[in-house]
């Protein structure tokens, strides 16, 4: 059992095997998300109560936090994928950095806008530097576009991704030293706008079901982003010619 | 190690005081970049103190970078660049020693002229002593993380502008820690807090950056 199960791990490494074994979980990951996003919206949107200081504001927490989780779990999830690539020399492993990056970077951005928008009830204005969370938000932002834009500048794609690789880990490195020192800026600046509350049970259990939902989406996107990822790279080997002959 | 270590940087010393023109360029940028904020803002004494600190950080920082794009570009060019990296010496050491020469003919004089532009903005004079010290922390940091995107982008044709979007993000903590200590000294409290997190950066930068200056400049010449 445990020999076949690692079997099939390392076979995964294989962009033949991942293409093939990828499109049989796509469509799983993608039903998953729809049934749990369902579920979410509808406990959140619909049952959860109002909120006593917020009223029906702070809703919008169902989809802030689900992006804003998947924003630094990306982050996370590129520069282990880049390091592998980089030490192991893994083709596939490097192909998921790529591809993560542009997800990761959407999730950012939309945490980010979602961040706005509940601050304007919140604080009366769209954007508060005084928040160290939106502000750390932005800054790993512009880290995903300087990963993409360096990735992007190489012609080669080899030294492009080993170059990426290594900005990708002194990039997740210097996160949790850029997120705490402008914790500590922003507390400097202004107190907390926000006094922390603990979340009553009707709700927390939607919140948590969207960010079960939030990242089967995830798996499901980066998935399909891998595969057209992996074709394009593999487009001289005869799998890919087979693939693409196959379907119309 | 150590020998190896001052090999280069006066290898790297005598090439930079050779074209001696060049050296130059980061600092009047410096002065400029410090000139222009006045004429944008306005002369009003009180305001100019007001921003007058974070003016001098953010050119600080912006000068720092300017220079950094040909730190590995000639050496990588002329193929020098690849007997360092075959050559017994580790090629940490010899990133090391290079970035320790870049710093010392361009982040020194930065930290010399900086009372100057500091006077130019009215900042307390009792404040100054902080501010070279808290510079002299910081500029390493700086020059650190700048060779790293300089070994980045060595073997693109227009690096330089992509190496700022690289480098930039990662100096918040720098600009914040910097400017929070001299902001402490200008009102006449202890900056100790904000130096000391200065020289734990620069102590992180230095040890583990070269690393991977290093890591980037193989994959360079691969």
């Amino acid at each position: 059992m445990w020999r076949t199960l690692t079997l099939f791990f390392h076979q995964l490494a294989s962009p033949p095997h991942f293409y093939r074994w990828s499109g049989l979980f796509a469509p799983w990951f993608a039903a998953v998300a729809l049934v749990l996003i369902t579920i979410g919206l509808y406990g959140g949107l619909l049952l959860a109560p109002p909120d006593y200081q917020q009223g029906e504001a702070f809703r919008i927490i169902y989809v802030h936090v689900p992006s804003a989780y998947l924003s630094m779990l990306s982050y996370v999830l590129m520069a282990t994928a880049a390091a592998v690539g980089f030490i192991w020399r893994i083709k596939l492993a490097h192909a998921v950095a790529v591809s993560t990056a542009p997800i990761g970077a959407s999730f950012t951005f939309l945490a980010l806008v979602t961040g706005a928008l509940w601050g304007k009830p919140m604080w009366g204005t769209y954007w508060q530097w005084g928040d160290a969370r939106l502000v750390s938000e932005l800054v790993l932002l512009f880290l995903f576009l300087g990963y993409m834009a360096l990735h992007a500048a190489f012609e080669e794609q080899e030294r492009g991704d080993r170059m990426s690789a290594v900005l990708a880990v002194v990039g997740v490195v210097n996160v949790p030293i850029i997120h705490y020192s402008v914790v500590w800026w922003a507390t400097l600046h202004q107190g907390p706008s926000i006094t922390e509350n603990a979340i009553s049970g009707a709700m927390l259990w939607p919140l948590l079901v969207m960010i079960a939902g939030y990242t089967f989406c995830f798996g499901w996107l980066l998935l399909l982003q891998l595969r057209s990822e992996v074709l394009e790279r593999e487009a001289g080997a005869r799998w890919t010619q087979r693939v693409l002959e196959a379907s119309p | 190690m150590l020998a190896d270590l001052l090999n280069v940087i006066r290898r790297d010393l005598t090439i930079a005081f050779r074209h001696w023109s060049e050296l130059v360029n980061p600092l009047v940028f410096f002065i400029i970049v410090a000139t222009l904020f006045p004429l944008a803002l306005s002369p009003d004494i009180a305001q100019l103190r007001d921003v007058g600190m974070g003016v001098l950080w953010v050119a600080a920082l912006l000068s720092s970078i300017l220079g950094l794009d040909g730190l590995f570009r000639s050496d990588t060019d002329d193929g020098s660049m690849e007997q360092l990296v075959l050559s017994p010496i580790p090629l940490s050491i010899t990133v090391l020693g290079k970035t320790i020469a870049h710093w010392l003919v361009s982040g020194v004089p930065l930290v010399a002229v900086s009372p100057l532009v500091a006077m130019a903005f009215y900042l307390p004079m009792a404040a100054w002593d902080t501010l070279i010290i808290a510079l002299l922390l910081a500029t390493p940091t700086l020059s650190m993380l700048g060779a790293i995107g300089a070994a980045l982008t060595v073997t693109l044709k227009r690096g330089g502008s992509i190496l700022g979007l690289l480098i930039l993000p990662l100096t918040g903590p720098v600009l914040i820690f910097g400017a929070r200590a001299t902001d402490l000294a200008a009102q006449g409290e202890s900056p100790a807090g904000p130096l000391y997190l200065l020289a734990a950066l620069a102590a992180l930068a230095v040890s583990l950056g070269p690393l991977a200056s290093a890591a980037a400049l193989r994959v360079g010449l691969e």
